[in-house]
């Protein structure tokens, strides 16, 4: 990293060791600002390719004044440091200059339409670029040699990227031995070490690799001549990087071939089946048993009924959610709850009252001394009604002709398990169980008898108590407990 | 009859695979091969190796592991109906042509699918045991995306999770009934329930443990799926509605829409043209719409009474047309959400603008370094010394934004 200088009348000249001297940018650059030096006083050379300057004497920095500090954002560094591996010999006094702006505008990178942080974005990302592409297009090949096998590759580059490129090599090819060959380094792995010398040229790279052919196979066989987009290829992968990749040789041959193709397959009649398809045919799905395609009326137990449920199609709502989502619980239940519909949990695991309000159902059940075990709880409608919202599901009401299309099912569980009571947990299950609105927080509490003689209990639904703020919670929670307390007793 | 050639085989294989438009290796953890010694790593995003002349991406080895397959998808090139050549790789010959393209550089990892031989546990078993050997008997630390035959066992799947960095499943085509009519053994329920165990698998493995605190291992790149557009009737509006639902439910990475191709062998069930490229890309736009500018997708096709996107102008552009009132936007004032529907302007556009209007009023040509192409942007908008006029009552303002007929072709 030496740092020479040479001072001619206001004229500072830094020359850096290599192409990519990040260190030694570094310390003239702090020296120089510390300085107040202006960027146009600056000549930014890089030994062995400083043609212009060779009567330049190297002289000595200034010194650094006691005490002075030089602050910059830490995301100057980052760019910094990829934007010195830019091919453009500008870019050691544009980058002087940004950290001269810096020192006045703290704030300037953040400027993004500053036509000098575009400069070093766009920079930046040219950078990233290349490297990127490194990543994409260096194609190995293998040889042996006395140690067993090697990998060598033969690539060029944009810019002076290799060295830092050459870690992502190392991370990724670990247990090999490796060699990438460029024009401006080499970067060398022996399986614990990496080396980074000069160039090279294209004839110190092997010649052939046999996997090649298979690869050209696979680039050949994976492309659809009926999607022909050449321009989209190009846009990626541009043709100054063909030269080193081995399947780029088809690439004319597909494209010339690409439209005959696609028509071809387009004409080619729909031939007779294949000899083996009535076989398979017969073998796998002649005697498939089918979904159940009953509707549940002759069922002679609550699990017949869970199977013909699984199918319905009585009104829209099995479209778009997973699943039905039935009853559980023992068959000889003297008490069934029953809630509103399937929540997004509910819907994924098919299985009722697993979701939060399911949890702080069973949480509050429990504290009545009801033993969840011996109730069936079921939903007045059985599938979940949502609407999406980005990677989330908003809980949507059923409406009447949903709560009346699924009562088929509600009315059939309770005439198969016969409660002594049933539990209408909110609105919708009211609705549903007594077939009209009524007002919940009024009725609450209240046990009502229908004319079939079924009796149901009417409070909220535990949902209710999750959308309240904290305080309400509290004496709301309270509530729905003397309620479930009162369900105990009339369970008896 | 001897067994083709590993060369013929993966030429039949690779081209049984081709119909997938799923090729990302991204959404993987973070990994290398440092500790391990072996070979194979994974960073935030993929790398494209190649780009075939389709201008897809090739970034992993994509290849069945059989082409026999029972069931009899209409659009499927392997559909047991189909006089396709047939071929099958042995597990160790996909671990080897993995490998070998791995050192070579050419590929970020395997994509595996397969055919159903037999049965769906017998089939997915082979497909977990190929991950399970790259993984454990040979250090692989490369990517892995599996596709996950929905009648597969739990236990399998499972399996699956733990060497994989993605699972997919298919939901094939936008709507149930076309599912069963031309895929008449698949069954959409199946299909759902696998997606729904997916997700509540993944969601189990992201929350830490009790005991040991760590997340357990199960596919992070997340789960992902595809539906094939073109091959029937479905309009676009429904398509996005599937989307947006398949998104809301099980918190899917990415769907994929394939344009439906013409296979060879075709079945005579289906349309006999070129795959609707246009629609698929205008597709892809509307699922950006939806995923990065927040878009409901029932805004999107709002004004398309026939429910297809306008294949001339891109959906955002075509919205905005539709929306003038809510323009100009004031770019040094407006929230980020309206920032975000100006055309032409992407989500990070919009963080730049965010970002510089803290430190100066923007202008025109501010704006102008920030975003693709001003000339789109400049009649949505109000800057600094610019406001648009009367260019948003324009009768003509379509034909000025509107990239010329030329560029529209697609071939
Ligand atoms: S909500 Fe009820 S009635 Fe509607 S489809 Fe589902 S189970 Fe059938």
């Amino acid at each position: 990293m030496a740092i020479a200088a040479a001072r001619l009348a206001t004229r500072h000249t830094v020359r850096l060791a290599s192409q990519t001297d990040f260190a030694g940018w570094r310390e003239a650059a702090r020296t120089l600002a510390l300085n107040g030096v202006d960027p146009a006083d600056i000549s930014w050379t890089v030994e062995g390719h400083d043609a212009n300057d060779l009567f330049a004497e190297p002289a000595q920095l200034p010194a650094v004044p006691a005490d002075a500090e030089l602050r910059v954002p830490r995301r100057f560094v980052d760019l910094a440091e990829a934007v010195i591996c830019h091919s453009d010999p500008a870019r050691f006094g544009f980058l002087y200059r940004i950290l001269w702006r810096l020192q006045r505008e703290p704030h300037l990178l953040s400027v993004a339409t500053d036509p000098d942080v575009r400069r070093l974005e766009e920079m930046e990302k040219s950078v990233r670029r290349d490297i990127h592409k490194m990543r994409a297009f260096v194609r190995f090949r293998r040889i042996a040699d006395e140690a067993g096998e090697r990998f060598v590759a033969w690539f060029e580059p944009a810019h002076f990227i290799v060295e830092r490129n050459a870690p992502f090599f190392v991370r990724r090819f670990t247990g090999m031995r490796w060699t990438i060959l460029t024009p401006q380094a080499t970067a060398d792995w022996d399986g614990t070490n990496l080396a980074i010398g000069p160039g090279a040229s294209k004839s110190d790279a092997p010649a052939e690799d046999a996997a090649e052919e298979l690869w050209r196979t696979y680039f050949r066989s994976i492309f659809n001549p009926a999607r022909l987009k050449v321009k989209a290829m190009t846009a990626e992968m541009p043709k100054k990087y063909w030269r080193n990749l081995p399947e780029a040789s088809l690439i004319p041959d597909l494209i010339a071939g690409a439209e005959k193709s696609a028509r071809e397959m387009i004409e080619r009649m729909p031939t007779m089946p294949a000899p083996h398809h009535q076989t398979v045919q017969a073998k796998h799905w002649k005697n498939r048993p089918e979904e159940s395609e009953t509707d549940g009326a002759a069922a002679a137990s609550v699990a017949e009924l869970r199977k013909a449920a699984a199918g319905c199609r009585r009104c829209p709502l099995w479209r778009d959610a997973t699943q039905t989502v039935f009853g559980e619980g023992p068959e000889n239940a003297r008490v069934v709850f029953v809630g509103e519909q399937p929540g997004d949990q509910e819907d994924i695991a098919g299985k009722p009252f697993v979701g939060p309000a399911g949890r702080l159902f069973d949480a509050i059940i429990e504290d009545a001394g009801i033993d969840r075990a011996t109730t069936y709880v079921t939903n007045a409608v059985k599938h979940f009604k949502f609407e999406p919202r980005g990677k989330r599901r908003i809980h949507a009401r059923p409406n009447a002709g949903e709560i009346e299309a699924c009562r088929w099912w509600i009315d059939h569980e309770l005439t198969l398990i016969r409660p002594d009571l049933v539990v209408a947990l909110g609105a919708t299950a009211a609705q549903s169980l007594l077939g009209k609105a009524v007002p919940i927080t009024k009725m609450r509490g209240q046990t009502v008898t229908r004319e079939d003689g079924l009796k149901v209990f009417l409070t909220v639904h535990p949902s209710y108590l999750l959308r309240l703020p904290d305080e309400a919670k509290a004496a709301e929670r309270g509530r729905f407990l003397a309620d479930l307390k009162a369900v105990k007793g009339l369970m008896g | 009859m001897p067994a083709p050639p590993i060369r013929e085989k993966l030429a039949i294989l690779a081209d049984a695979a081709k119909y997938d438009a799923s090729c990302a290796s991204s959404g993987a953890d973070r990994r290398n091969s440092l500790k391990s010694g072996g070979i194979g790593s994974t960073e935030a995003t993929g790398i494209c190796h190649a780009y075939a002349p389709d201008g897809r991406c090739i970034s992993l080895l994509k290849v069945l592991l059989t082409n026999f397959c029972i069931y009899d998808c209409a659009y499927c090139i392997n559909r047991s109906s189909s006089n396709v050549r047939r071929a099958r790789f042995s597990i160790d010959e996909v671990v080897k042509l993995t490998l070998d393209f791995y050192r070579r550089n050419y590929i970020e990892g395997l994509f595996l699918s397969s055919g159903v031989i037999r049965s769906p546990d017998e089939t997915m078993a082979e497909i977990v045991e190929v991950a399970r050997r790259l993984r454990l008997e040979n250090s692989f630390g490369g990517y892995i995306h599996l596709k996950t035959i929905p009648e597969a066992s739990q236990e399998l799947i499972e399996q699956a999770g733990l060497y994989a960095d993605r699972l997919s499943i298919n939901v094939e085509l936008p709507t149930d009934e076309g599912v069963m009519r031309l895929a008449p053994e698949k069954r959409p329920q199946t299909i759902r329930r696998s997606m729904a165990g997916l997700r509540e698998k993944l969601e189990a493995a992201a929350e830490p443990t009790l005991r040991t605190k760590k997340r357990s291992r199960f596919a992070p790149g997340g789960q992902s799926t595809q539906m094939i557009v073109g091959a029937d009737t479905t309009p676009d509006a429904t398509i996005l509605k599937t989307s947006a639902r398949l998104y809301g439910s099980y918190r899917l990475r990415r769907v994929y829409y394939s344009a439906f191709s013409p296979i060879p062998d075709s079945s005579a069930a289906l349309p006999s043209m070129k795959p609707p490229l246009m629609r698929e890309h205008r597709l892809y736009q509307a699922d950006w719409m939806m995923r990065f500018y927040g878009f409901d997708q029932r805004e999107i096709l709002a004004g398309r009474p026939d429910g297809m996107l306008d294949l001339a102008i891109d959906p955002k552009l075509a919205w905005a047309l539709d929306h003038r009132t809510i323009f100009p936007v004031d770019v040094n004032r407006a929230p980020r959400e309206l920032l975000l529907r100006v055309p032409g302007l992407g989500t990070k556009a919009v963080k730049r603008v965010l970002a510089s209007r803290v430190h100066r009023r923007l202008r025109l040509e501010d704006v102008g370094r920030v975003c693709q192409s001003i000339a789109a942007v400049r009649p949505f908008i109000v800057a600094e010394g610019w406001s648009p006029g009367g260019a948003l009552d324009s009768e003509r303002l379509r034909e000025t934004v509107a990239p010329k007929a030329k560029q529209l072709e697609l071939f």
